[in-house]
């Protein structure tokens, strides 16, 4: 494997300019220092109860992700680049699903083949030829990022369903300028703050067409088992809005209420961190008990905005996302400006064959796995796992794509030996409007913390770090 | 707001309230305990203790004697008793967690911490009296800080309201329970009345409903088991006593009553008990029956809390 880029040195001993003020900091700093501020960080989470759940995990319930107290830093001008490149994808998703679930006119162009649609598990045909409200489906993207030099961004994932991670964005900003004020000072670092009011302005700009010009939003959580519960209740109070579980909700005659102390109240948006089997037990999985009996129908009857929409799975699927390129270009006539991972879709003779013949070099995927669960990394991978894998992708090769194994870029990270670069990604959070497209300017750094690891997910020991845009 | 978000307020400021609660009969009954028999007579002090938690039955289930030990480790720490302290702050961080949005960050803050000084420091018990003391220390301040949390920097509307109407409908059970195990040593008719025996029955009532001091600056007098009931159950100058409770339900409930413009059983039957304890006398209560007045108290207040989980909370 190729050696990875650094966002902060470069070969030779230079430092890249954002880095510059940073790099000085760290050298007047001593180690002790930022040891003791680390272990601070680690008790303000704990503190607040920023933690996660880890499925499969008897031992503990809660965890808290590991922050990583060096800040990873990126230029106004590389920002500028990403941020076009954001709206563009983004703009491609909601125009992509809009006519998978109408004219479908990409179909019948050939560019995506229909089975990879309609034979999808995600596919929701509850959703053909339904109205959305203002046409938006995917109000809440996260779009995972990697870098490989200093030219490119490539997509390694869209996250069109119920991207989580943006409370982690925000909390780890509010506990660096706590922790370190003096480095805040010596930066023009973009705020990230205005997230909540630029979400909840979102939501309420896609209420139904019916609805009153003060519309109620309420967050739909699976409850306080949900991994990602802490960030439903830090998001709902961050939106003033009222943080419900399906048994709140009630729907009588396709409108939906919330059950209050003071009778039923009227509901006009739904952001819903309920994936879309469990939103409603009548039309979707019947043994749900998080979701609201009849929501699917007042939602038909376009009494209710759920963002996300119901069934933006399509468009984030794995076996869709080598399309990618093509779904930019034939909805916006315009080239992508991120750049895909090269992709091998097992689905197809060819590509199968060569995966195969690579097994050792290469990542593979399941198409509808997320959480860097189920996957294959060829090259820190045991022959026997590789043999048994090579059974499962014959099994199943529509199950799977396959990608080159990338040379993530590094940032300085604290490790028990000191500073030392690991890897990461980024996760920005893409918002739409009934009128615009918004992205604050950051997201969530995901940091792989052993050596070498390329997996960044907090469930397989990766951390976290503020992310920095500076303002020049 | 949502019936859930009060049914969580309200239950997590019961549970916090408990568990001080049961820390306070802990250690009055320690006191007690640590008597020469002489002074206490023959009476299973801790087998009251059970009796005013009202877990004595569960308690047989798993144990045979009533003793220090056991008595300790099963109001304390049990897994097996739904209303052990443990129990109730674990039940109180999981209401907390599930109404993170209602509550100020201090309050989040006094509940987490204690979750987390519960499993840091007091997963296994406590071995010594003077671990024990702690422990009790701990759970006293909990609570202190978390009502003085919500004193200090609660919003006052519904969800206020709502959470100290737990406070008050828990207390209220707590010191009914006491006198109704305790009501004998405070009848005049007992043979003993007035020897040492009682003496320390008498300040350890009051002790655990931390109204010992209280008892001396409003009576200005020796212990006189009618001047303990008159305190515990009508004078409202003291926060414990079944008419300050009342008085504070009242007042609750009708401050919600007038935020929602809408009154109904629950400010009824509140204000019904609320006036019974306004024109009672012990003289009355005395003749009446101090056993049966209480009995028919602690009915009447659980039935509130029906009468206000059906009104509001579900």
């Amino acid at each position: 494997m190729a050696v990875a880029f650094d966002e902060m040195n470069i070969p030779g001993g230079d430092l890249r300019p954002a880095y510059q003020e940073l790099a000085r900091w760290l050298e007047e700093t001593p180690p002790e220092a930022l040891e003791y501020r680390r272990q601070e960080a680690e008790l303000l989470f704990r503190r607040i109860g920023i933690t996660f759940a880890v499925y499969g995990d008897s031992e503990s319930t809660e965890r808290l992700i590991p922050f990583d107290v060096i800040p990873r830093i990126m230029s106004g001008k590389e920002w500028a680049l990403l941020e076009k490149g954001l709206k563009q994808r983004v703009r491609a998703l909601n125009m992509f699903l809009r006519d998978i679930y109408h004219g479908r006119d990409i179909l019948r162009a050939e560019i995506v083949p229909d089975d990879l649609i309609f034979q999808n598990p995600v596919f929701r045909p509850e959703m053909n030829g339904q109205q959305v409200p203002h046409d938006v489906y995917v109000h809440i993207a996260g779009i995972d990022i990697v870098r490989v030099d200093a030219e490119d961004f490539i997509v390694l994932e869209d996250n069109a369903r119920t991207p989580s991670g943006v409370s982690y964005m925000l909390e780890n900003r509010e506990i660096m300028m706590r922790l370190f004020p003096d480095l805040f000072a010596r930066h023009k670092v973009a705020p990230v703050e205005r997230y909540p009011d630029e979400l909840l302005a979102a939501l309420r700009s896609v209420a139904p067409h019916g609805a009153s010009s003060e519309p109620t939003v309420a967050l739909l959580t699976p409850g306080v088992y949900n991994s990602a519960y802490y960030e439903h209740s830090f998001l709902a109070d961050k939106l003033g809005i009222e943080l419900v579980e399906g048994r709140d909700l009630i729907v009588k005659n396709n409108e939906v209420f919330m059950r209050t102390t003071e009778g039923m109240k009227r509901v006009d948006v739904i952001y819903r961190r309920v994936d879309d089997d469990f939103l409603d037990p009548l039309t979707f999985r019947p043994d749900s008990v998080l979701g609201v009996p009849g929501l699917m129908s007042a939602y038909a009857a376009g009494n209710i905005t759920l963002a996300n929409a119901v069934g933006t799975g399509i468009a984030d699927d794995k076996a869709i996302y080598s399309y990618m390129p093509d779904i930019v270009k034939f909805y916006l006539g315009e080239e992508p400006i991120l750049k895909n991972v090269p992709t091998w879709r097992c689905r197809e003779p060819k590509d199968l064959a060569y995966v195969l013949d690579n097994l050792s070099d290469l990542v593979v995927k399941e198409v509808h796995g997320s959480g860097g669960y189920g996957m294959l990394i060829g090259p820190a991978a045991t022959k026997a796992t590789i043999e048994a894998f090579r059974e499962k992708l014959k099994r199943e090769p529509e199950g799977f794509i396959a990608q080159p194994t990338l040379a993530l870029s590094t940032c300085p990270t604290c490790t028990a030996s000191g500073l030392a670069p690991r890897h990461v990604d980024l996760r920005p959070f893409v918002l739409t409007g009934s009128k615009s497209t918004t992205i604050v300017p950051g997201g969530l750094t995901r940091v792989a913390l052993k050596e070498g690891s390329l997996v960044v997910n907090s469930s397989q020991g990766g951390g976290t770090k503020d992310t920095w845009i500076l303002d020049e | 707001m949502l019936s859930r978000t009060a049914e969580n307020l309200y239950w997590l400021a019961r549970y916090v309230e408990r568990a001080e609660y049961l820390a306070r009969t802990i250690d009055a009954t320690l006191r007690v305990t640590a008597l020469p028999a002489a002074y206490v007579g023959k009476t299973n002090e801790w087998d009251s203790a059970l009796l005013t938690a009202g877990v004595a039955a569960s308690f047989y289930q798993t144990y045979e004697e009533a003793n220090e030990h056991n008595v300790v480790d099963f109001l304390s720490f049990s897994a097996d008793n739904p209303s052990s302290i443990r129990n109730c702050i674990e039940a109180a961080r999981l209401n907390s967690r599930s109404v993170r949005t209602a509550l100020t960050s201090e309050m989040w803050d006094t509940i987490n911490s204690a979750w987390i000084e519960l499993q840091a420091v007091w997963s296994k018990g406590t071995s010594t009296r003077e671990d024990l003391a702690k422990f009790l220390r701990f759970v006293q301040e909990t609570s202190l800080r978390f009502d003085g949390s919500a004193y200090r920097t609660m919003l006052r509307n519904d969800a206020y309201w709502f959470s100290r109407m737990g406070v008050h409908l828990e207390r209220a059970d707590n010191t009914a329970r006491i006198l109704d195990v305790k009501y004998h040593v405070l009848l005049p008719e007992e043979e003993q009345v007035g020897g040492p025996l009682d003496f320390y029955q008498w300040s350890s009532i009051l002790r655990s409903v931390s109204a010992l001091t209280a008892y001396h600056w409003v009576y200005r007098e020796t212990l006189k088991p009618w001047l303990i009931a008159d305190l515990l159950i009508l004078n409202d100058t003291l926060p414990r006593s079944l008419a300050s409770c009342y008085g504070n339900l009242v007042r609750n409930l009708d401050q919600i009553g007038v935020a929602y413009g809408r009154q109904g059983p629950a400010q009824r039957h509140a204000r019904g008990i609320r006036n019974r304890l306004e024109h009672s006398n012990m003289n009355d209560i005395f003749q009446h029956g101090v056993h049966e007045f209480i009995q028919e108290f602690i009915a009447d207040n659980s039935r509130l809390g029906e009468i206000i989980t059906r009104q509001y909370l579900i």
